[in-house]
């Protein structure tokens, strides 16, 4: 239990997927102008990560791993090669799945989340984190925690960049840093931030 | 045709920079460029991807059906990747240990989306081939730079070669730790754009507020 409390913490905090390994950060950067729409593509990010993550532990112990075809009777192959393909269409068919869920039971949430969730089938935070599930062998409970572990960090970052970009209108940026180059600055500052936990082991 | 070659394959490398202007492919630009080997890998993988994969979309664009065309581009995308992947692992082991997982990543990386949908979903296969090529290099330019900056400086060495003694081993520079870690490649990429956006004045983004001036400067003086 311990364990997996540390876990938690150490995915939202010192292995944050978008300040420390920079994933997603197509989004992470093109979505955080305002704190409401980032607090959305967070959720969404949460909620698809938490999914997709266990699925694909599933997909690799029992259909990928080497000698995982056991219970098929087949037990000399090694599909890990096709990892890759495998864990892309599980993410976009999992994204396909929670819209039309959302559309047809929960209109109010596919509203607010509808536009994000095909921009999360393109998002390497997602897939980053399943192979980082597989290269660390996370077991299932592992990669659960995992998966909402670092959908949380992302979101979180997300939300602090949004907030610090909001901020930022006030302030008078020179010409050629404005826009892009002022915010890849600001998530600079802010990675620095998280830096304090590097090290940290739990 | 010699000119329209040339402006397809060199237009993205400045003018139009998929990281600097379109904003693609930022997260392995970060992440990798430590090093100018793993910087240097990653550019030749990313290049033969964006480039094989934009022909092939490109050749098969009239037989792909409009509403899951994202679903083929990925499948392109990700069936090079493999082969890259597994390229490396056999002939690079060391290096594709350090990339870790952002080889695979190339698929999901904007820039073959991108201009997959933008180029070659439009255009013949000779063309794609090109622009692929050209952003491929354009992203290779940013990435080569900060890997140059990040390691020189950082550990005073390129491609693992002593260029500036370190004082640890009994030489006169006191490397940058800073530039080691993770967060310097955002400040070095923040004043390439910088850099880049002050040469070339059309590309400066509009700020959405003005700030008003309350008070004239040189009244407050007198």
């Amino acid at each position: 239990m311990n364990s997996l409390a540390g876990l938690f913490i150490t995915a939202v905090f010192v292995e944050n997927l978008a300040l420390t390994f920079f994933l997603g950060m197509c989004t992470f950067l093109a979505i955080s102008k305002k704190i409401e729409v980032a607090f959305g593509m967070g959720i969404a990010v949460i909620v698809v990560q938490t999914l997709t993550v266990p699925i694909n532990n599933l997909v690799y112990q029992y259909l990928l791993r080497d000698g995982a075809l056991v219970w098929a009777g087949l037990a000399e192959i090694d599909l890990t090669f096709l990892g890759l393909v495998s864990y892309l269409g599980v993410i976009a068919a999992i994204v396909q799945i929670l819209e039309m869920f959302l559309d047809r039971f929960m209109p109010a949430l596919h509203s607010a989340l509808g536009i994000y969730l095909p921009l999360i089938a393109v998002n390497c935070a997602i897939l980053g984190g399943s192979l980082f599930m597989v290269e660390r062998d996370y077991n299932f409970t592992e990669s659960l925690v995992y998966g909402l572990g670092s959908g949380f960090g992302w979101a979180l970052a997300i939300v602090a960049l949004a907030g610090v970009r909001e901020r930022l209108k006030y302030s008078d940026v020179p010409d050629g840093l404005q826009g892009l180059g002022i915010t890849f600055i600001s998530a600079g500052l802010m990675a620095m931030g998280f830096m304090a936990f590097s090290g940290i082991r739990l | 045709m010699a000119q329209s070659v040339r402006k397809i394959l060199f237009t993205p490398v400045v003018n139009e920079n998929p990281i600097t202007l379109q904003v693609l492919g930022i997260c392995s630009a970060l992440a990798v460029t430590s090093k100018v080997s793993t910087a240097l890998t990653m550019c030749i993988a990313l290049t033969l991807v964006v480039a094989c994969s934009s022909m092939l979309i490109s050749l098969i664009r009239h037989y792909i059906p409009t509403n899951i065309r994202i679903i083929i581009q990925m499948t392109i995308a990700a069936s090079l990747v493999i082969v890259v992947d597994q390229f490396l692992r056999a002939f690079a082991y060391e290096v594709s240990r350090e990339l870790s997982v952002f080889v695979s990543l190339i698929v999901t990386n904007c820039i073959v989306m991108g201009r997959a949908e933008a180029f070659a979903m439009k255009n013949p296969p000779w063309p794609s081939f090109l622009d692929g090529l050209g952003n491929g290099l354009g992203y290779s330019a940013i990435l080569l730079i900060v890997g140059i900056i990040r390691e020189l400086f950082g550990s005073g060495s390129l491609l693992g070669v002593t260029i500036l003694p370190l004082i640890r081993d009994g030489g006169w520079y006191e490397p940058n730790g800073l530039l080691l870690l993770p967060p310097s490649a955002f400040f070095l990429i923040g004043l390439i754009i910088w850099g880049v956006r002050s040469w070339k004045t059309n590309q400066v983004e509009q700020p959405e507020f003005r700030i008003q001036q309350t008070h004239n400067p040189t009244e407050i003086i007198r």
